[in-house]
């Protein structure tokens, strides 16, 4: 199996309040990028949850590159599955070169060469090296805290790539310049990506495949020209509550 | 005012020292106490179930009032007796709530989104910890730290009472000679240490929540100053091993006799360890026994019925005898009586008696229903004390005698706010504040003669000190205790130099 390849096989979840995932089965070859797109509570969080194993399933079984998280180290494979949350978590006592550098540090990355990385990833994600390295996470701007949150969760390559809602908080403008960005950057390092948006629009623009969740259960999971083709109630329902964006 | 910097400056290097032990109780104490609450804080915020008894408990402790603490520490082995370490213990237990209830708070008050990213990057529990919530939890911890220390300062003043040394011992030195200047020249100086720690530790606190990549460097720096503070001020102060130590009650006929034992001492080039102005009988009876004390001076009245339990009697040889007695069963020596009785003395106002003509505590039995007294504590509870002396004379008051320290009694009976009281009959006050002594005609009070009392061990090692001692035996008339205790309570001259005046007329009278 590929570096970065994540299945799910007939994956259930629940809380204390009910049932989260139904069933859930999905494949993401390494190193595509798949989009999970559903109302708020439907399960999709859970899902990335699930890959890095901060949860575990009550039944099914999660594969990442071949082997059942329960059988994967906790540690090992969060540190092998970078993760951009949903509202960034940018350590608030650390400059943004020792956010970035946290992973590295972790797995015994000498300083010199943590901070050379750092550097390098924020030339990558479009920050100056220079100008952002000793800055505090409270002196950026949302959009630039969320390039330092891709950068971090990039550190030590990782052949997976969480991301949780990463631009929902962000102005239209700055929005689509991330976009960009993140083709750019996913056409450099090939890493698997599964992210998490509640907006379609997002899902065209970033994904190879388009995975729809109601309820706790897939109803759709395809490329994005089968989607948006798609006759399913819920998918229409979705694209019907796209903003009508007329695109140049 | 004046007063106050005079005696700042003639005890420029006394000062300094008490300030330095001052400090080190509170750096040391508040230091060992972060170092077990933080960790109980974050065992507490692991296991939220431990988390409410835990600051329970804290807070229980908190509660009893510091000189109770002591009381019960003293006859706790290891960490009880008197002295620096069991001032430590009583300390270091007020700091750990303010430190666990803090860390707690701030280590809830994380961002949970914050630990998840942590979480989520592959830290492990211990990682999480270092890296993510004590660093932000720093701010809240020396919150915590700063209320320990500040409270600290204040405590510490009650640990000279156990002789731990520190600022106190001029607070409660000023209180047995009713001297305020001496007690301001503790207490100011306590103040500002509280108001410097304070603002000490804000300034950390607050610049930690602002700049927080600086917290560790920040608090690093903080720990090891304090940690310099300690070692280098704890060196300083540890320089009398070896030394005899020389223990003394809270009164001031107690300092004087201490002072006097301990140059005695020095006159036959021993040196001394004072341990003057412990909380009391019991104190000092403890500190003989345990060995915090090599000697001090007791009386022996006190000794047959405070000590011993024994029934009071009246006949001055044959106390002696039976607490002498008594104390070589537990190791301890008593050497001859040093040649005064201070027996308690039953005190009015002098234009009283001279008024309603009293001389004899029968005469004043007359008038004590429209009187008030005001006793001191151990006089309320002594087998010789209160309520024998009641019984004896059939004595009544308008109300129940009003319980104070008892060298604030001489000062409410001049000043007529209660009508009788029971002093010492050395008192140097009784001529100062013009005050009359009745007669015992009853014989109700037992012989309180003054003696040396010693571990037997100690003069075995030391015997030019034995002999020394021995010297003294017969020499100090009730007169001259007096005049001494006036010149201390009423001029307020200094007692080591009223008794350096005193020693060489001693030993030229032999």
């Amino acid at each position: 199996m590929p570096g970065g390849a994540i299945e799910f096989d007939q994956v259930s979840f629940s809380r204390a309040e009910g049932r989260v995932l139904d069933g859930v089965s999905l494949s993401i070859p390494a190193g595509q990028v798949a989009a999970l797109v559903g109302r708020s509570g439907a399960g999709k969080t859970t899902i990335l949850k699930l890959i890095n194993r901060l949860l575990l399933p009550d039944s099914g079984t999660v594969r990442v590159e071949g082997r059942d998280t329960r059988a994967w180290d906790p540690i090992e494979l969060r540190r092998r599955v970078g993760y951009v949350l949903q509202d960034v978590g940018l350590f608030p006592h650390m400059s943004v070169a020792d956010n970035v550098a946290v992973v590295p540090r972790l797995t015994g990355w000498d300083a010199a060469r943590s901070r050379a990385r750092a550097d390098e990833l924020l030339e990558l994600v479009g920050l100056s090296a220079d100008a952002f390295r000793d800055r505090w996470p409270e002196e950026l701007s949302g959009g630039q805290r969320q390039r330092v949150g891709v950068a971090r969760a990039l550190a030590v390559d990782p052949p997976a790539l969480l991301m949780d809602e990463p631009f929902g908080a962000l102005d239209p403008l700055t929005r689509a310049e991330l976009h960009v960005e993140f083709r750019r950057i996913q056409q450099r390092v090939r890493t698997t990506v599964v992210i998490v948006t509640h907006d379609m629009g997002e899902a065209f623009a970033l994904a190879d495949r388009i995975g729809v969740l109601e309820a706790g259960r897939v109803v759709a999971f395809d490329s994005p020209q089968a989607i948006a083709s798609s006759h399913d109630a819920h998918v229409r329902r979705l694209l019907d509550a796209m903003p009508s964006v007329p695109r140049a | 005012m004046t007063a106050l910097l005079r005696f700042w400056s003639s005890h420029r290097s006394e000062v300094a020292a008490l300030l330095g032990q001052h400090i080190v109780l509170v750096a040391i104490s508040t230091l060992v106490a972060v170092l077990i609450a933080v960790p109980l804080a974050i065992i507490a915020s692991r296991r939220p179930r431990l988390a409410s008894p835990l600051t329970g408990i804290a807070n229980i402790v908190q509660t009893i009032p510091s000189l109770a603490m002591f009381g019960f520490l003293l006859p706790i082995p290891l960490v009880g007796g008197i002295g620096a370490r069991a001032a430590l213990v009583v300390l270091i237990l007020y700091g750990l709530l303010p430190i666990v209830r803090t860390t707690i708070a701030g280590l809830r008050g994380i961002d949970p989104a914050i630990r998840e990213a942590g979480l989520a990057m592959g830290m492990t529990d211990r990682e999480l910890l270092r890296i993510v919530e004590l660093p932000l939890a720093l701010p809240s911890i020396i919150a915590g730290v700063r209320v320990a220390a500040v409270v600290g300062v204040g405590s510490a003043t009650i640990a000279a009472a156990i002789g731990a040394g520190g600022l106190g011992e001029y607070i409660y030195r000023g209180l047995s000679m009713v001297d305020t200047t001496v007690i301001l020249a503790g207490a100011i100086p306590a103040a500002l240490l509280a108001l410097a720690v304070d603002g000490l530790l804000l300034w950390l606190e607050r610049s930690l929540s602002r700049r927080r990549g600086d917290a560790r460097r920040v608090a690093t720096a903080a720990v090891a100053l304090i940690a310099v503070v300690t070692v280098s001020s704890g060196v300083a102060a540890r320089s009398s091993s070896g030394a005899i130590v020389v223990g003394s009650k809270n009164f001031t006929e107690q300092l004087i006799l201490g002072e006097l034992v301990a140059q005695t001492i020095e006159r036959v080039g021993v040196s001394v360890d004072r341990k003057l102005n412990l909380g009391g009988t019991l104190i000092c009876d403890r500190a003989l026994l345990t060995g915090d004390v090599d000697l001090y001076v007791e009386y022996t009245g006190t000794a047959l019925t405070a000590v011993f339990h024994e029934p009071v009697h009246s006949n001055p040889s044959a106390v002696f005898e039976t607490v002498r007695d008594r104390y070589a069963r537990s190791g301890r020596t008593l050497l001859a009586p040093l040649g005064f009785n201070n027996t308690f003395a039953i005190l009015i106002r002098g234009k009283d008696a001279r008024a309603l003509h009293l001389t004899t505590i029968d005469d004043a039995a007359r008038e004590t229903s429209h009187w008030r007294a005001g006793f001191g504590y151990e006089f309320l509870e002594r087998p010789d004390g209160f309520p024998g002396l009641a019984k004896a004379y059939g004595l009544r008051f308008a109300e129940s005698p009003r319980v104070m320290d008892l060298t604030l009694t001489y000062r409410a009976l001049a000043s007529g706010q209660v009508d009788l009281i029971a002093g010492d009959a050395t008192a140097g006050l009784i001529k100062g504040l013009d005050l009359f002594q009745l007669e015992d005609n009853r014989g109700y009070f037992p012989p309180y003669d003054a003696a040396v009392v010693a571990r037997s061990s100690t003069l075995l090692r030391h015997p030019q000190v034995r002999e020394a001692l021995e010297r003294l035996s017969g020499q100090v008339s009730a007169a001259e205790m007096r005049a001494m205790n006036y010149a201390a309570d009423v001029e307020h001259r200094d007692i080591g130099e009223i008794v350096k005046e005193f020693l060489p007329k001693l030993f030229a009278a032999r």
